[in-house]
């Protein structure tokens, strides 16, 4: 390996008396201490990494207000509204709740036929895109990562309006209710 | 009989190219590393596409964990910083009668983050930084929202950092439930503070997505959110 050769070498050719022959050191340098504390700090450098830095992402909250005026309207006809509950489950109805709750439907949070394509489809729908509100509304039990990726599909559909609001009893009925039929734990 | 002489090969191999890439490597890597600030507790965030880069000073963090126990930082640095917290603490000590020494305060600047009640806050802040470490926090009190302590947290790190702009970070961990979010969040309102930053991990546009588009035919503009 890289080693010294030192000596040697100064035995050579004798020159005659006299002749002081100056002694030829090796350049070369051994440099397997180097290296071997090259990797240590290599190693080392590489646990304590921090490679993909988190990135903020923006919420904007509606101030409280008990004023009914003061509260942003929405159109039915653009109004989508997502109910989030435990295990990855995803619930919504389009505009107002029915009395019979037979615009309440199940959805879940795949990448295909999740709930992505339901805002993808209610943004196309839509008459007017500048109609188009999502209203999430997490219960009790959704989790904040459910909560986050809602929001971040907000962003990844290019939806501009949408509030995280309280869930209505009478909603979080029916979430219970879904939930318990499907066997969802 | 003649014998054959075969010619003896030097085993010494030439080190030279793999030692320059080794340090180069290693060079890359003293570069790039970004030592973690120290985190009270391991929090896993959720991923999303957004692309902010996090703000690192004159921010106030608030940690939630899976088990909903919460966490409080103010990330200031330099003589600012230190005076920022300094009248945050000072602050609640005479607003809460904490009875803090100045060697608790002091400790209190140098510290990072807090998830005691104000009930503990003294004899949290009487161990010494190493001991604090291995004592496991039960979090600020947020459930109880008529003793929403995250409140007056909030409250007096805003006017400490008076005149400034600051960011709001909340960093969640993938298990918590809403309702705490939810807390941490009214914690802020209550204080007319409506715009957050939430911490989360980077993740690509999902393909065929609108933003996906957007980002692949470099529209050049920014993910609006």
């Amino acid at each position: 390996m890289a080693s010294i050769d030192s000596g040697g070498g100064d035995s050579g050719h004798k020159k005659g008396p006299g002749v002081k022959k100056a002694k030829k050191l090796s350049t070369r340098v051994d440099m397997t201490p180097m290296v071997d504390l090259g990797f240590l700090l290599i190693t080392f450098f590489i646990f304590t990494a921090t490679m993909s830095s988190p990135a903020a992402m923006q919420l904007f909250m509606p101030k409280d207000t008990d004023k009914k005026e003061e509260l942003n309207k929405a159109k039915e006809s653009g109004a989508l509204t997502v109910l989030l509950g435990k295990g990855n489950q995803v619930y919504y109805y389009e505009g107002q709740l029915a009395p019979d709750a037979s615009n309440f439907k199940t959805s879940s949070f795949d990448p295909e036929t999740g709930i992505r394509s339901v805002i993808m489809r209610k943004k196309k729908t839509v008459a007017d895109v500048e109609d188009m509100v999502v209203v999430i509304k997490p219960n009790e039990e959704a989790t904040y990562k459910n909560t986050v990726d809602m929001l971040d599909e907000m962003t990844i559909n290019k939806v501009k309006r949408f509030a995280l609001v309280d869930i209505t009893p009478q909603e979080n009925e029916l979430v219970l209710v879904t939930q318990q039929a499907g066997g969802i734990k | 009989m003649p014998s054959v002489k075969i010619p003896r090969k030097s085993t010494d191999t030439d080190m030279t190219p793999f030692v320059d890439i080794a340090f180069l490597i290693l060079s890359f890597f003293i570069m790039a590393t970004k030592f973690k600030p120290p985190a009270p507790v391991e929090i896993t965030t959720p991923n999303s596409v957004s692309t902010d880069k996090l703000p690192e000073n004159d921010a106030i963090m608030v940690e939630l964990d899976k088990e909903g126990r919460v966490f409080f930082t103010m990330m200031a640095t330099g003589t600012e910083g230190a005076e920022a917290k300094r009248s945050v603490i000072e602050n609640l000590n005479k607003t809460r009668n904490l009875g803090l020494t100045d060697a608790e305060m002091k400790n209190f600047i140098n510290n990072v983050g807090i998830g005691v009640p104000f009930a503990q806050l003294k004899s949290f802040l009487a161990m010494p930084a190493e001991q604090q470490k291995g004592v496991r926090q039960p979090g600020i009190p947020v459930r109880d929202s008529a003793n929403n302590e995250l409140y007056y947290w909030v409250r007096d790190a805003y006017a400490a950092f008076a005149g400034k702009k600051i960011n709001y970070l909340i960093k969640g961990d993938n298990a918590s439930v809403y309702p705490d979010f939810k807390r941490v969040l009214e914690a802020f309102t209550k204080n007319d503070i409506y715009k957050f930053q939430l911490v989360t991990t980077p993740e690509e546009a999902p393909v065929g997505s609108e933003l996906y588009r957007e980002r692949t035919t470099g529209g050049g503009k920014p993910a609006a959110n």
